[in-house]
């Protein structure tokens, strides 16, 4: 059963908040009493969607755990941005020990936590889409196999962003980046490669497997809702734009993140034990043009010579998507 | 209590140290942007305003919001056109919010349960003479009395209502509706005398009056050159109109022809059906999209079985029938005789060529200036001479009840300032809340409610309310259609979507504030807010 | 109680005594027996409120203890060799963190080429790591180590290493005498963390620091360790109160009294080494031995001491710093500057090239005679080597080294004189 959406209170399910709705059927976000688990003062770049997709889960973690809930961070923007000696942002009990360990670094607290009897406490672990998709694949991958009682949540930005921009694995095709230059007979990252990790997670059949974007807050705090509800290995990949890394204006963050869910290129799904049993549909359908235009990481696509096959190109897997998780209502193109 | 490691282990909290705002090279600030509605409302209502209250099921709240600018709700909610609608922002998006439904539906409740208007202020000792008990007088008065001031109205007719009354018919006006708008008029104190007709200003200000209000209104028929045989069978609009006021209701006859394209026309042409007539048929003079008419009467006027007949001309009225010229339009558009001619059987002929202001009362005022049938006023709707203002029909060109009850709103605060030998001003507008500067996503996708028409059997045979007014399950439907132009209406967005948490949230009701110590200026707050309340403007660096 | 039984299992006995709650481990030869065992005794219930878990690499082993460690929990993991080093970024981290985690290496050769038997560069490739580390000579010292290990790592919040000899002790079967639960009890409490991951008082634990404050968390790394050197002896004193053997310490003698000659060793060639001293001291010679249990914190003082009446010293080391010469050799000397002393580095037993009683008798008598080169390597095939280095010299592509050595030496045996 996926989120259901408020009927019509004016803006419904898609802002924070509503003064016409009961406190109790508005987001974790509205209620002034959230625990800003990701608190004032990081460093984070204006506009960060990692900043606003940190605390939009570990507040909604938090409510649903009545706030008992552990974290372990792996190197990255937001564990540099967010714990700079002698500062930190974290309201929350927090560890950071490497860039690749994360997934086992839970593991261990989980096991400690389960052999102590302090089964209300519950373990997650975050990392970025270079500590999750590479980095830190392998030992992701022995925490999925263990099915060891771990939230894991990548923030996808689609590259390795703290480090100045490099490629990782969850780079997408024709994006520049500092390793992928928008130079050559192929400029940006090419095609025919890359990993989609909430795939490979559906594979190994873990209770619970979702996508998410800091678009669709409701979405969002509705899936990590669930997964606390749940035991044993979940993962959740919540798309988080960079201003930075994808040259988009920091104002845009949210915007961008709403294009790539509406264009298709980033499916908005949920997974039990290897299954799609959800799906965020498309509302508003738009070519994938709207979301490259506005990121000047593709803007070697556009200007004088405008690589149109390019576009098609990545037209075709927003097309793949969308046929694929069915990202469309019944009957609609 | 922990022993931390040194720098390696840090309590939380400790990141509020670094304000991270001095990073700022813009700051976002919260606005309140005009809304269109409010922009375009003749009678000035803060029409965001009151719908926020009926959102929330708030009715009387919200019916006391509206009042403080337009004491006449139920009625406008019936005979207004609604400008509001066409500058509505949502058009944009699906379809306008049914403001003018709403605001029946407010008026309708007030009238249901009673409401009173909240007691004037405390007695200024002024006497203000209100000559006419039409919209613009009543609005005049209204206010007046609630600053204090006492109004007194001398109206010429046996009934309060002017042009609502005697111009508007009553299945578009129903006149308890009237009856009820007005009393509560009267009960704030307002004096008011029937059947009093004031021939001479000069003289009845001598009563007594420190200063007047005239909306004595149009009333006067204009007239076309019409050769006519029998005159009797020529007759005009308004007389007609005001006949159906009165005990014995004009006797049209089988075949009405009504000469004329205004909304007046078609009142007269629906009236007649109505009175049991065959065939009742507007003659206009250009096309339809040339017609004054609005686009809608015409169309109910065409349900209800009244012909229209375009390009045409009436050279002459005979016993039984009229003679019609067709009109051809030339290069430029303009009708030009085809010298074709054409009789059309009629039994009446009505006369719907717009309407005079009787202006005989103002003789040996000096100093005011008149021209083209009305009296020239200034911003304050202040005439020629000192202490006379005037309003409505009579002092614009732009003739409808809402301008009127607009009219009556600024001339009575700028009497009241005038009273105390000072000049009103206005106070500044804010920016209009354009619709480039909302975030349409956010808004649920809401057809327009359609209001519940009379059927048109009954629409030819009775004087039955054609529009029905929506439940209130329905009129609060169409009030959350509102997008809010320009005013918050406390969505959470912005203490949502800053990645810094720098949006401090201050309660129900009481909005939101900025905390500048970390506000790093990126400007998500203003573009996710869907109402476009959030400006961001440069810092001072 | 005594018991005839394996170097290995002797240890995963002496883990479960000590009331570990997370075992996170990944096999590798020669520890797999240990962490066998005690999987064993966690699966049949013998070991209660423990969590057994088989991880990924021993880099996640590393990162699972760490995570269970911060959490509160008495964790314990092992490995050899290559697995040591595929953990490396987390032992380090651990170290870092403060965190009172116990390893047993069981040492052993790391490669290219690659080779599963015993020498200590595995541990002491992680010798600055921040770990204390300790060499245990016998199956009983390899277990006793482990109960004092975490009691030593809890105290001071510091990650603990045991060393054996892989093989050699690992799985030779000895007596030993393993304690009971009380006994066991008695010298250890229940962990109490200085910092742990904690909902009623949140931390956040791993920040990053910068210029301006990390030479003071490093030096308060080094403090600790030097903390270290005054807790290991006393906790080697209670032990013998509890349990009533005299094990662990920083280092011992054994016939160092008068001795002109001190060899130096780490580790189960103490053993042997022991033997031949017995039997040259029986033929008239002054010889005795230094035994070094606490190679980090690496005791100075007590080296010094233990050197200050002799007249050389002879370092005999499983290990090779490539490119200068011996690790244990350099450490000593570092003891014993200004001493006026003669010292002689023996390089020998690596990959688990065997020592034998007869060369140790040459080698020490060598040493007697003032006749040893400044840096040895015991029993070296040098026609085996020149052979190689002339084949190099000779033709660019010379092929792989270690597979051209083989080849010359025929079948692979384990060398024996």
């Amino acid at each position: 059963m996926s989120l259901q959406p408020i009927k019509f209170y004016q803006t419904g399910t898609f802002t924070v908040g509503n003064r016409l709705l009961a406190p109790d059927q508005r987001s974790v976000q509205a209620n002034m009493k959230r625990t800003n688990s990701l608190n004032s003062g990081h460093r984070a770049c204006q506009g960060c969607g990692e900043a606003l997709g940190a605390r939009y889960a570990i507040d909604a973690a938090m409510n649903a755990t009545k706030r008992q809930l552990i974290a372990a961070n792996a190197t990255g923007c937001l564990e540099v941005f967010s714990t700079p000696y002698p500062e930190t942002s974290w309201q929350i009990p927090w560890i950071h020990s490497l860039f690749g360990n994360t997934a086992a670094v839970a593991t261990g607290m989980a096991a400690a936590l389960k052999v102590k009897g302090k089964t209300d406490i519950r373990v997650v672990a975050q990392g970025g889409d270079g500590g999750t998709t590479d980095i830190g694949f392998g030992c992701l991958s022995g925490m999925f196999e263990r099915n060891d009682d771990v939230l894991y949540i990548c923030y996808d930005n689609g590259g390795y962003m703290n480090t100045g921009v490099q490629r990782s694995s969850a780079t997408p095709p024709a994006a520049r980046t500092a390793t992928t230059m928008a130079v050559g007979a192929e400029p940006g990252n090419v095609f025919g490669q890359g990993k989609f990790v909430p795939a490979i997670a559906m594979a190994h059949e873990i209770p619970y497997v979702a996508t998410a974007t800091v678009a669709d807050l409701r979405d969002l705090e509705y899936k990590v809702t669930k997964a606390m509800g749940l035991r044993g290995a979940r993962y959740i990949h919540i798309l988080v734009p960079c201003p930075l890394g994808w040259g988009t204006a920091s104002q845009d963050t949210i915007r961008m993140a709403r294009l790539a869910k509406e264009t298709g290129v980033f499916p908005v799904f949920e997974a039990e034990h290897g299954e799609v049993t959800a799906v965020l549909k498309i509302r508003k359908r738009l070519p994938v043009e709207e979301y490259l235009r506005p990121q000047k990481r593709y803007a070697h696509l556009f200007g004088k010579q405008p690589r149109v096959d390019t576009i098609a190109h990545i037209q075709s897997l927003a097309d793949k998507n969308i046929r694929k998780y069915k990202l469309l209502e019944e009957g609609i193109q | 209590m922990m022993d931390k490691p040194f720098a390696i282990t840090l309590n939380p909290g400790s990141s509020l140290a670094n304000h991270t705002g001095s990073w700022r090279t813009t700051r976002p600030v919260y606005v309140d942007r005009l809304p269109p509605c409010n922009a375009t409302c003749p009678a000035g209502e803060n029409i965001q305003g009151w719908l926020v209250h009926a959102e929330s099921g708030d009715y009387e709240k919200a019916w006391r919001s509206l009042v403080e600018n337009n004491p006449l709700p139920a009625i406008m909610g019936r005979a207004c056109y609604h400008p509001c609608e066409g500058a509505c922002n949502r058009n944009r998006l699906d379809e306008a919010v049914g403001i003018n439904s709403v605001e029946r539906f407010l008026g309708d409740e007030a009238i249901k349960h009673g409401w009173k208007f909240d007691a004037p202020a405390k007695s200024t000792g002024k006497r203000v003479l209100v000559i006419g008990a039409g919209p613009a007088g009543l609005s005049a008065a209204y206010h007046l009395q609630r600053l204090g001031h006492q109004a007194v109205i001398y109206e010429a007719a046996e009934h309060a209502g002017g042009m609502m009354r005697y111009g508007i018919p009553k299945y578009r006006l129903p006149r308890d509706v009237i009856d009820a708008e007005v009393q509560r008029i009267l009960d704030l104190g307002v004096e008011i005398h029937l059947n009093t007709k004031v021939a001479n200003l000069a003289d009845t200000m001598k009563e007594g009056f420190d200063a007047a209000f005239l909306g004595v209104g149009a009333h006067i028929a204009k007239r076309a050159y019409i050769p006519a045989g029998d005159a009797d069978k020529v007759l005009d609009a308004v007389s007609v109109l005001r006949g159906m006021e009165g005990q014995a209701t004009p006797l049209l006859g089988r075949r009405v022809v009504v000469y004329g394209g205004g909304n007046t026309a078609i009142d007269v042409a629906r009236t007649a059906k109505r009175l049991g007539a065959e065939e009742s048929i507007i003659v206009y003079r250009r096309t339809r999209e040339k017609m004054p008419a609005h686009d809608f009467e015409v169309e109910d006027a065409l349900k209800e079985g009244v012909s229209i007949k375009w390009l045409s001309t009436i050279t002459e009225a005979g016993e039984s029938d009229i003679m019609v010229e067709k009109m051809a339009l030339d290069a430029n558009g303009f009708p030009q005789p085809t010298g074709e001619y054409e009789r059309i059987e009629a039994d009446s002929l009505v006369l719907a060529l717009g309407q005079d202001t009787d202006l005989s009362l103002l003789e040996h005022v000096e100093g005011l200036v008149t021209g083209n049938g009305i009296v020239q006023v200034d911003a304050g709707m202040m005439t020629g001479h000192p202490g006379v203002f005037a309003g409505g029909d009579m002092a614009g060109t732009e003739r409808t009840v809402t301008v009127a009850v607009g009219h009556g709103k600024k001339a009575a605060r700028a009497i009241n300032a005038w009273l105390r030998g000072e000049k009103f001003a206005p106070p500044p507008k804010p920016e209009l809340a354009t619709f480039e500067r909302l975030n349409t996503w956010y808004y649920s996708d809401a057809p327009k409610t359609v209001r519940p028409v009379l059927d048109i059997i009954r629409r030819q045979s009775t004087f039955e309310e054609v529009m029905g007014g929506l439940d209130e399950g329905n009129a609060q439907f169409e009030a959350r259609r509102c997008l809010s132009c320009g005013n918050c209406f406390e969505c959470d967005n912005c203490y949502g979507v800053c990645p810094d948490n720098a949006v401090i949230k201050l309660g129900p009701g009481n909005r939101f504030k900025f905390n500048y110590d970390y506000c790093k200026g990126c400007g998500m707050c203003a573009a996710e807010c869907p109402c476009g309340a959030i400006a961001v403007v440069a810092e001072d660096i | 109680m005594l018991k005839q039984t394996e170097g290995s299992h002797a240890v995963a006995e002496a883990v479960a005594l000590c009331r570990p709650e997370v075992i996170c481990a990944y096999p590798i030869s020669p520890q797999t027996h240990i962490v066998e065992g005690i999987g064993e005794m966690v699966k049949s219930g013998e070991l209660k409120n423990c969590e057994f878990l088989n991880v990924e690499s021993e880099f996640a082993a590393m990162s699972v203890a760490i995570g269970s460690s911060a959490a509160g929990a008495r964790t314990y993991t092992a490995t050899a060799s290559q697995g040591l080093l595929f953990m490396v970024e987390a032992v380090y981290n651990a170290s870092g963190l403060g965190l009172p985690i116990v390893m047993t290496v069981a040492n052993r050769a790391i490669g290219a080429p690659i080779n599963i038997w015993n020498d200590h560069s595995d541990s002491l490739s992680q010798r600055d790591c921040g770990w204390i580390q300790l060499f245990a000579e016998t199956n009983q010292e390899a277990l006793d180590l482990h109960i004092q290990a975490f009691k030593l790592a809890e105290e001071l919040s510091l990650p603990v290493m045991v060393c054996m000899d892989g093989f050699i002790l690992t799985h030779a079967y000895e007596r030993v005498d393993m304690p009971t639960q009380q006994q066991v009890d008695a010298f250890l409490p229940p962990y109490s963390p200085r910092q742990v991951l904690d909902p009623a008082q949140p931390v956040s634990i791993g920040a990053m620091v910068g210029p301006e404050a990390f030479m003071e968390v490093r030096y308060l790394a080094h403090a600790k360790q030097m903390q270290a050197l005054e807790l290991i002896p006393k906790m080697a004193e209670e032990f013998k109160t509890v349990f009533g053997r005299a094990i662990g310490g920083l280092t011992h003698t054994y016939r160092g009294d008068d001795a002109e000659t001190m060899v130096i060793a780490m580790g189960s060639v103490l053993g042997t080494i022991k033997d031949v001293v017995d039997e040259m001291r029986d033929a008239g010679h002054n010889i005795g031995v230094l035994g070094i249990t606490s190679f980090r914190p690496f005791p100075l003082a007590a080296v010094a001491d233990a050197l200050r009446h002799c007249k050389r010293f002879v370092v005999l080391e499983k290990s090779l710093a490539v490119g200068i010469g011996g690790i244990v050799a350099t450490n000593v000397r570092m003891a014993v500057t200004g001493m006026g002393l003669k010292g002689y580095t023996v390089i020998a037993g690596l990959g688990g090239r065997s020592i034998t009683k007869k060369s140790l008798h040459a080698l020490f008598d060598k040493a007697g005679r003032g006749e040893l080169e400044p840096l040895t390597f015991l029993d070296l095939d040098w026609n085996v080597v020149d052979r190689q280095l002339e084949r190099e010299r000779l033709t660019r592509r010379s092929g792989p080294a270690a597979e051209a050595m083989l080849r010359d030496l025929g079948t692979v045996a384990s060398k024996i004189a």
